[in-house]
């Protein structure tokens, strides 16, 4: 499932992954923008997906990305793989892996790296 | 383990619901056994077919629809919605995006509201395969109604009226002339039709075509439906002397225009959808249409039952001589067939 937490509108990157993870032969959930962390974790629970993938430019990842592994977790999902994007300085990757968000990917990474990535640590 | 999953579907858990889904469309033995014990518990649900050309709007009017039905309704406690939405699978990578979920977003948090994206993985009739089984689980889960929005569909994609009780087909103005209206294929499956972004100019004229399409349906002396490549027959009953477009169950197909993204004609749209339901019930259309759902649905499963195990029984090499003998045709694939399944 590829997601769009927090407010800001741009959705071309998410939108190029979803694509991406599409033509590489998988099956996505594309949420639209604007979403929830609650929306986003209960639209996987519902889905039964494998992979969470969230893009955010707006800066607000560090605060709403916590809350979706939380509620994941609340809902014995912490086997779902979660991937980050979008505009994340390096200093917060750290942070990110700490709550587990597995593989950050900025911008200008090849989608050939995240599907490997995908690959190797979906469950 | 699956009778366990089983019963916490039917105690109404989300994420049991969720999983059994994922077993169904992964199909195998475990699927079968939790379907197998779900069953007793199924029957109960309205299941309603949203269908109609891509980009009609179909997303928005569930989401309307769905809305209506939690909000607005007059039915206490509110009807709970069960949503399944197919989307295509590439014929190429095998992917899809599923992207039903975007103009559903008013029923986020709903917890009234399951929402399921589907892929329709090769299926060619506007469903997938395994959104038969999914219906079952989201119906044994205790969903009032459960609303399937087909794979945008273009004429031929008429499964839908087989899946569901009351079949609603979306048009939107523009799409073409009166003879569209009279083609053969899916404005004959509607049970109620929406004609969607009725604020774009032309709306009045698709009424108009659709409902001289309807008193046009005269012709045939008895009810003639396809099943399988078969021709059933039905009675045809007293009411077609009154009124042409009344279908075999008394029931003529109403016309709504509703513009979803603003909900209007919401209202009148899900009455009419509740009333058909209604209708069935008094007429007795549902059992018999309940039961057309049972056979064509045992079909189906022989059908892919019945090629898995020939083709287990089969080895490799005698499918792959098989196949060069009808290439180089010293064998007929009809006598080959025959072959295979005597063994």
């Amino acid at each position: 499932m590829v997601a769009k937490p927090g407010l800001d509108g741009h959705d071309r990157g998410a939108k190029v992954i979803a694509r991406a993870l599409r033509d590489a032969g998988m099956e996505v959930v594309y949420t639209g923008i604007r979403q929830t962390p609650e929306m986003i974790a209960e639209a996987a629970l519902q889905e039964d997906v494998d992979v969470v993938g969230m893009s955010i430019l707006s800066g607000a990842h560090m605060a709403l990305f916590p809350r979706v592994t939380e509620l994941l977790r609340e809902n014995d999902m912490e086997d779902v793989l979660v991937l980050a994007g979008g505009i994340i300085p390096d200093e917060d990757v750290p942070a990110l892996h700490e709550m587990g968000i597995q593989g950050v990917f900025g911008p200008g990474t090849p989608t050939d790296e995240i599907i490997r990535f995908i690959r190797e640590n979906a469950a | 383990m699956t009778d366990r999953l089983a019963e916490l579907v039917l105690t109404g858990r989300r994420r049991a619901i969720a999983r059994a889904i994922s077993l169904v469309e992964e199909e195998g033995p475990n699927a079968q056994a939790t379907l197998a014990a779900l069953h007793p518990h199924t029957g109960r649900a309205h299941i309603v077919g949203v269908t109609g050309p891509p980009g009609s709007g179909k997303s928005t009017l569930v989401n309307a629809l769905a809305l209506h039905l939690r909000q607005d309704s007059v039915e206490s406690p509110a009807i709970t919605v069960g949503i399944i939405a197919v989307d295509p699978t590439s014929p190429f990578s095998g992917g899809a995006i599923l992207g039903d979920r975007i103009r559903m977003r008013d029923l986020a948090g709903d917890r009234g509201v399951f929402i399921r994206s589907m892929a329709s993985r090769g299926n060619l009739g506007g469903l997938a395969w395994a959104t038969t089984g999914a219906v079952k689980v989201l119906d044994a889960a205790g969903y009032d109604l459960i609303i399937v929005e087909t794979v945008g569909a273009g004429q031929a994609e008429v499964d839908i009226a087989r899946a569901a009780h009351t079949t609603v087909v979306v048009e939107v103005p523009g799409l073409g002339d009166d003879i569209q209206a009279i083609k053969a294929g899916i404005l004959e499956i509607a049970d109620v039709f929406a004609v969607n972004k009725a604020d774009l100019e032309g709306a009045d004229h698709a009424v108009m075509a659709l409902n001289m399409m309807l008193n046009l349906n005269a012709g045939a002396e008895c009810r003639v439906m396809m099943h399988h490549g078969r021709l059933i027959e039905t009675v045809t009953t007293a009411h077609r002397e009154q009124d042409m477009a009344i279908d075999a169950s008394g029931w003529r197909p109403s016309i709504h225009k509703t513009v979803a993204t603003r909900r209007e004609g919401i209202t009148e749209l899900a009455e009419a959808v509740l009333a058909h339901r209604a209708h069935l019930e008094h007429t007795g259309e549902l059992a018999w249409r309940e039961r057309e759902r049972a056979g064509a649905e045992l079909e189906a499963i022989i059908q892919q039952e019945s090629l898995r195990r020939v083709l287990e029984d089969t080895a490799k090499g005698q499918l792959a001589s098989l196949i060069d003998q009808i290439v180089q045709r010293q064998l007929d694939p009809y006598t080959a067939s025959r072959q295979l399944l005597n063994e």
